[in-house]
């Protein structure tokens, strides 16, 4: 699956490489997590009360779209959240939690 | 002597630092007054001069333009300061109480007290609902452009620019200058509403010419640009892939796209000015709730608002708030204030708010498009409400005629945005609804914290506090 967003700055810094669902993805230092996950994924996350899949919406941190979970069971604004160097993202709710916790 | 002694003493603490937080905290700092500048953003900028990430190549001058002097001279501005303010980045200010302003960065908390709080929250995108916005690929106007200045990225390769904003033209300007492919522009606004707030437009003749330039120069391009159309929807399968929309003369139109970015003006973050107890006014032009000030900002108790916070003018107009509001706190501190002509710097605000007024009428919000919102059309992106349920809870007997009632009832509105993108759609619901003025229906009321803070946050001291669950939303 091809990429949502575009990097139109060819990226200068030092790759790091983070997991989305299980599966690597290249992303660079001081990327935001939104970032480094819709240039290689179609969306983000699943609605919390439905089937949809969702991308984000207002990318400056107020519209609180873009929660993800990390493999270590806490949440993140992707778009705040810088990446750092072996970060597991998922994309729904780690095994046990319901993505509506 | 007594002046050095009171500034010795008067803690000020800012929150944001856009244009307007960085002027105030230029002019607190001139009078030797150190504020305490709170900001969520990784490096100042606040939306609009907002800097590119640490180490990428973004070349400024292709993006920002005509605008390139201010975005230097604010940055060199805050660069300048950066000994004689405490500025604290990617800290939320979720509450204030009292003489108390409560901040959280990371999983630590903490409490500032002020003698002065001067609040430059800035603004979010203002956007109604369309079938289909809550697909991948369809961001915010405001947003679009954030992305391309902190991240130098694009929302996809084959964009459609639409709302009403005159943002619109230099949003797709910039993503065409980065290699994107411009589908369309589609504003909502007739051409002619353009010619008939010209008189106010006239207020700021530079800024008016630079907005008709971009327009004639993505026409040279020929980039297709639609007037006083109607969005019917944002259509695709796993993402958007299409805008459906009806051109002035009525008939449909569909364009193929990868990325939408849309948005109809800005909408005051006024959250924490309510928290900090300032009055907020029924705007009849904006269509909005503003916080009440005087001409300086002043809103009594120690609080002062500036920038796109307070009243909606634009970041040139958000630099001579913000030392306004600055001047003013130095004044009832008994501070003499030098070096700031207070009469041009007020009549330059009047000047670029009255041509933003100007621009309300040119780019307007098209409220009787909610009217004629689907049933189905989700209106609460964070709850899954949509405008059928809000429609029938109002309609029902006893409804709500009240929008926090409406909120109670249907959930629009309490999830984890706190209505910031849904609130002005659920009141104008209500209003047509029952065929009542907006202002009657009233506007969704603030809880701490304005955004969702972690379970547990630790307190500077160490010790271990439960604050808010993030994910308990505030009722």
């Amino acid at each position: 699956m091809n990429g949502r967003v575009v990097r139109a700055v060819v990226p200068s810094g030092p790759p790091v490489r983070i997991l989305v669902d299980g599966g690597e993805v290249t992303a660079y230092t001081g990327e935001s997590v939104l970032v480094a996950v819709l240039a290689a994924r179609n969306a983000l996350r699943q609605h919390e009360f439905g089937d949809e899949a969702r991308a984000g919406f207002c990318l400056m941190g107020a519209c609180q779209d873009c929660w993800v979970w990390l493999a270590d069971h806490s949440r993140v604004r992707a778009c705040t959240t810088v990446v750092s160097d072996g970060m597991s993202v998922l994309t729904g709710a780690p095994p046990g939690f319901d993505r509506r916790d | 002597m007594r002046r050095l002694d009171l500034t010795a003493v008067i803690r000020v603490a800012i929150v944001g630092a856009g244009p307007a937080g960085i002027a105030a905290a230029g002019v607190l700092a001139a009078h030797g007054v150190a504020a305490t500048v709170i900001d969520e953003g990784r490096q100042p900028g606040g939306q609009i001069y907002r800097r590119a990430r640490a180490g990428l190549a973004l070349d400024i001058d292709t993006l920002f333009g005509a605008e390139v002097p201010n975005y230097r001279n604010f940055h060199a501005a805050f660069d300048g300061l950066r000994g004689r303010i405490d500025y604290r980045p990617q800290t939320l200010a979720w509450g204030v109480d009292g003489k108390q302003l409560h901040t959280v960065r990371s999983n630590e908390a903490d409490t500032i007290d002020f003698d002065a709080l001067i609040l430059a929250t800035g603004a979010t995108d203002r956007v109604m609902p369309i079938a289909g916005w809550t697909l991948p690929g369809v961001f915010t106007l405001g947003g679009a452009q954030v992305l391309l200045k902190e991240h130098g990225c694009l929302i996809g390769r084959r964009i459609v620019f639409c709302g009403s904003s005159p943002l619109l033209y230099l949003a797709a300007k910039q993503y065409r200058a980065m290699g994107a492919t411009i589908a369309a522009i589609l504003d909502t606004t007739p051409f002619a509403a353009k010619v008939g707030a010209a008189v106010d437009l006239l207020a700021a003749p530079n800024t008016l010419a630079r907005g008709l330039g971009y327009m004639r120069a993505l026409r040279g391009e020929r980039v297709p640009i639609h007037h006083g159309v109607t969005l019917s929807a944002f259509e695709g399968a796993s993402g958007v892939e299409r805008v459906r929309f009806r051109n002035r003369s009525g008939r449909e139109h569909v364009i193929g796209c990868d990325g939408v970015a849309f948005g109809f003006g800005v909408k005051p973050e006024t959250q924490l000015p309510e928290l900090a107890g300032v009055e907020l006014r029924y705007d009849a032009v904006f269509r909005q709730w503003l916080p009440d000030a005087d001409a300086d900002g002043r809103c009594g108790g120690n609080v002062y608002v500036a920038g796109d916070g307070a009243t909606i003018g634009g970041a040139e107009a958000a630099a001579v708030t913000g030392q306004l509001a600055a001047c003013a706190v130095l004044d009832d501190f008994k501070i003499a204030v030098a070096g700031v002509d207070r009469a041009r710097a007020r009549r330059q605000v009047t000047r670029l708010r009255r041509f933003q007024r100007g621009l309300a009428r040119a780019f307007t919000w098209p409220a009787d498009v909610i009217r004629d919102l689907d049933d189905d059309v989700m209106v609460c992106r964070c709850e899954g409400i949509t405008a059928g349920e809000l429609r029938a809870s109002i309609r029902a007997d006893f409804g709500p005629t009240e929008v926090n009632r409406l909120k109670a009832i249907t959930r629009c509105g309490m999830g984890r945005c706190q209505g910031r993108f849904c609130g002005l759609t659920a009141a104008e619901l209500t209003a047509q609804t029952l065929g009542i003025p907006l202002e009657a229906v009233g506007r969704l009321r603030t809880q701490p914290p304005v955004k969702p803070i972690p379970l547990a946050v630790r307190l500077a001291g160490n010790s271990v506090a439960a604050a808010r669950d993030e994910t308990s939303a505030p009722a």
